[in-house]
């Protein structure tokens, strides 16, 4: 079977892979990109931890085939930070306490950003509902939840 | 706590964990993250049968596949002795182990590994299982607890005679062992209480469910020497298990601690790694298994389900006189449920002066359990905290008060044996009955209910090195997985000690070559014991550290303190020099004697068991039956809180564990012993919209034989929800539940039926 070339923006940057067409976009990333970040936690699209931003959409990368992220923007874990400078998101999930073995804490980021990004004032509730398709074990979600409402005030006063 | 800020200038602090940026950039590499150049993709063929004689497996027609670079079956693995090794509580046989990680005459669960291949895609690895053929003899299975004690029940061993019982019983049953536990005269203290209540509870099997799921990656050398990169709560231990399976010597296989991704328990045990092992050793490439979510349900360590009774009798005033409790818990397919703990833990918050406990320990069709968060005290608790929540609504007494009358306190003799050495129950009692939400109002179909905990914690084996660099830096070696902020523990604990900044402390898990022996971060033990090791090689430094300074000051080494992270004359005696930081003794270091390191390895005694108790308001909607927790309030004895978030989490966590096994979570089987929901859609952890905030109440008792007063935290928050919900469910809607979880059918069925179920 032929491999099949796709070109897409990840993380601002063009870039090229070849993959098969089977391979989801999270193999693609994991596998053929080493952008080992997003996680794979169930691969049924129930956990969230493998979540990426598609052309300003959340979506579980294991549930999308590579061959479908042709032409496409694609923001990773990865891109987060600015450099050297983490997003405020991440600084707050730090100064907040919000991971403990961190394994869906990637996810966690990438589906806060796309929360905000669309929704700067979220309540807890709206953070709530937006993240419950993020699953953690570990923290119970308080801290979690408060790291994302303090980002959003950060971001908002910014 | 306003005196602990005085006394410490770390601990109880909040600074930001070493690791922390790894793990929020993406860069934190997991079980599953690590690649070598020519690795082999593992994979494993799994039972489709809950119970079925191999007659034979054929894999030469795997074997054939071009790509497939090795075949594995249990026939590669040698036999084990039947032997059951290390204190009773944790007991290991090697017998059962081997046949865990590969099926040698029977498949005892679905999901049962039978043979793995080593192929260089995954594509071709899973066509290679494709063609491995098993005949197998299906047999009767058998999954519910109380079924398979029935004596006409399917056995999954034919020779097993259940242990624990005089004269051993002459025929085989599914029973592995019967424990007791007495004190004083059971049916005096019956026949003098004035309320006496027995009820039945049945628990649903439950899976630790953390979210990465089992990794590794193995490789092995033409000169016998093995190494492995895992995803676990104990690289040691992993070792340990995996040179025994393979028959290998301890110190041919090096074992790298990955990242961990959740454990709770789960990950302190062996399954993929001595299969990738073999597969390397066959092939000469490295290999990488990974589980899917699947597996992980079906094959990895859940806890038991179980069926219990318990009966106690009280006086009017409160006072506990009796206790009675018969616990049977599901092994799995191998024996070696947490029964023990269940039966050693029920009553030990509580001072009865005559009680005992029943213990059963029950093989059936189900993967074989691993300890789960404070393992076989939930479950006990649940039916003990219960049947106090009826007595005391009984005798028109608050719940708490009652727990308060009878709360066992250092001095107090428990059942299982020693007396209690610790305070902090009855601390963590009089924090929720002093919270202000304790009275607030509720409303129509709302109730408030409360529980107790007791879980042991664990002491056991730990080393750190220590060693300082030549700008004054500081290096923390230890063996201890950090699966929810530890290595941030443990720099606080050598930045208080040493008197310097935490940011000068960098904090390592290093591999089992690289440090001494540690367990397993497991037991609520790696503050304590791990903690204890830093401390000690962390006194040692400094011991070298005032030595240095006393030859460059010409002087003795008695003559030199260690104060504010600086070396200081004892007295104006001693002579007038000024303080040497760390900093300046170690840039020195060439001229003083060399390098500055120290390593220290414990096994600590003192271990403060842990104590919790919480309340929950929850709201029942007749029409659904579904139960909604509207406030969690845990208040939990932490001894002293190093890292106050991390404690604060693991209690959080542990509640919301809580809540799952309470509500949602349970193993769910089809008539043919399949698991029905080995995913995340069916099997329902708690997700973020079910949730209020948990308010984690920190009650600091401090532990005497922990230089900064720690005591495990880890565990014993898990114990309380479920009674806890089922208590505020029975004060919400007038209907006592009994069976976990109390999902919304049942709840309806209680309303409906107009009692419990």
């Amino acid at each position: 079977m032929s491999k099949h070339h796709v070109s897409a923006t990840i993380n601002g940057e063009p870039a090229e892979f070849l993959c098969e067409p089977q391979q989801t976009l999270l193999d693609a990333l994991r596998d053929e990109l080493d952008l080992t970040g997003s996680k794979e936690g169930c691969s049924s699209g129930d956990c969230g931890a493998c979540s990426v931003i598609v052309d300003g959409r959340v979506v579980c990368s294991c549930l999308m085939l590579a061959v479908e992220a042709e032409g496409r923007a694609i923001e990773t874990i990865e891109g987060l930070a600015r450099g050297s400078k983490l997003h405020p998101l991440q600084q707050k999930f730090l100064e907040h306490a919000a991971l403990q073995c961190g394994f869906c804490t990637p996810g966690l980021l990438v589906a806060a950003k796309a929360l905000l990004d669309r929704n700067p004032n979220p309540s807890e509730t709206e953070t709530r509902y937006w993240l419950a398709g993020n699953l953690c074990r570990c923290t119970g979600y308080d801290k979690v939840v408060r790291a994302v409402l303090d980002a959003a005030a950060e971001l908002r006063g910014a | 706590m306003n005196d602990v800020a005085q006394q410490f200038k770390w601990v109880g602090t909040r600074p930001i964990r070493p690791d922390g940026v790894p793990k929020v950039t993406g860069r934190a590499l997991f079980g599953a993250d690590l690649a070598m150049p020519g690795m082999l993709v593992g994979a494993i063929l799994r039972s489709p049968h809950a119970h079925a004689r191999i007659r034979s497996i054929d894999t030469s027609k795997a074997a054939a596949l071009p790509g497939v670079k090795a075949v594995v079956t249990s026939a590669d693995f040698p036999e084990q002795k039947f032997e059951y090794v290390g204190p009773e509580r944790v007991a290991m046989n090697f017998w059962h182990m081997t046949r865990n990680i590969m099926a040698r005459e029977k498949v005892l669960y679905e999901g049962h590994a039978v043979a793995a291949v080593a192929a260089i895609s995954k594509a071709v690895a899973d066509e290679a299982l494709s063609r491995i053929s098993v005949d197998y003899e299906v047999l009767p299975h058998v999954i519910d607890v109380d079924e398979a004690m029935r004596p006409e029940a399917p056995l999954l061993f034919p020779d097993m005679i259940t242990r624990g019982v005089d004269p051993a019983p002459t025929k085989p049953s599914n029973i592995s062992k019967r424990i007791e536990y007495k004190l004083g005269d059971l049916e005096a203290g019956f026949a003098a209480a004035d309320v006496i209540v027995e009820m039945k509870f049945k628990t649903a099997p439950v899976h630790q469910a953390y979210i990465e799921p089992h990794g590794c990656v193995a490789r092995f050398d033409a000169d016998g020497q093995g190494e492995l990169w895992s995803s676990s709560q104990g690289h040691f231990v992993v070792r340990a298990l995996t040179a025994q399976l393979l028959g290998m010597k301890i110190g041919d296989l090096r074992v790298y601690p990955a990242e961990i991704g959740g454990g709770f328990g789960g990950k302190t045990v062996v399954y993929i790694e001595p299969v990738a092992t073999m597969l390397a050793r066959k092939s000469g490439s490295p290999v990488k298994i990974v589980m899917s979510r699947e597996d992980v349900f079906r094959a990895s360590g859940p806890t038991s389900g179980s069926a219990m009774t318990v009966k106690i009798g009280v006086k009017k005033d409160g006072k506990i006189v009796a206790a009675d409790g018969v616990f049977k818990y599901q092994a799995g397919a191998f024996p070696g449920s947490p029964v023990m703990n269940g039966c050693m833990c029920a009553f030990s918050p509580y001072d009865i002066p005559n009680a005992r406990s029943v213990g059963y320990d029950v093989v059936c069709n189900r993967p074989k359990v691993a300890a789960y968060r404070a393992p076989g005290s939930p479950i006990s608790a649940f039916a003990v905290e219960s049947v106090l929540d009826v007595v005391a609504q009984k005798i028109g007494m608050d719940p708490l008060q009652m727990r308060l009358k009878n709360a066992a306190r250092a001095g107090t003799q428990m059942l299982y044996g020693p007396k209690l050495a610790h305070n902090g129950y009855a601390e963590t009692i009089e924090a929720i009955l002093n919270h202000p939400g304790y009275k607030a109002p509720l409303k129509k179909n709302q109730g408030r209910g409360v529980a107790s905990g007791y879980w042991f914690n664990a002491g056991g084996e730990s080393s750190a090195t220590v060693h300082v660099n030549e700008d004054g830096t500081v290096v923390v070696a230890t063996g201890s997985p950090d699966i929810g902020g530890s290595r941030a523990s443990m720099a606080i604990m050598a930045a208080e000690t040493l008197g310097i900044d935490y940011n000068q402390v960098r904090p390592i898990v290093a591999d089992t070559a690289s440090v001494g022996y540690t367990h397993v971060t497991g037991g609520s033990r790696v503050t304590f014991a791990t903690g204890i090791a830093v401390v000690e090689a962390t006194k040692k430094v400094i011991n070298e550290l005032c030595a240095r300074a006393a030859m460059t000051w010409k002087v003795d080494a008695e003559g030199v303190i260690w104060e504010d992270g600086h070396a200081r004359p004892a007295s104006s005696n001693v002579g007038d020099f000024a303080p040497l930081s760390l900093k300046e003794i170690a840039a020195k270091r060439g001229l003083t004697g060399g390098p500055i390191g120290a390593a220290a390895a414990v096994n600590p005694g003192g271990v403060a068991p842990g104590f919790a108790t919480q309340f929950c308001d929850v709201e029942v909607d007749p029409e659904t039956g579904k139960v909604t927790v509207l406030r969690f309030v845990a208040a939990q004895d932490v001894g002293r809180a190093i890292h106050p978030s991390y404690v604060e989490g693991q209690i959080q966590g542990g509640v919301t564990q809580g809540i799952g096994w309470a509500l949602n979570e349970e193993y769910i089987y089809t008539p043919q012993g399949r698991l029905d929901n080995p995913g995340f859609l069916d099997y329902r952890i708690p997700v973020a919209s079910d949730l209020p905030m948990i308010e984690a109440v920190l009650v600091e008792v401090p532990n005497p034989s922990h230089p900064y007063g720690a005591k495990g935290v880890g565990e014993v928050n898990i114990v309380p929800p479920m009674a806890a919900i089922a208590n505020a469910i029975d004060r919400a809607i007038g209907r006592r539940l009994t069976e976990l979880p109390m999902s919304p059918p049942k709840v309806l069925a209680a309303i409906d039926s107009g009692k419990g179920t």
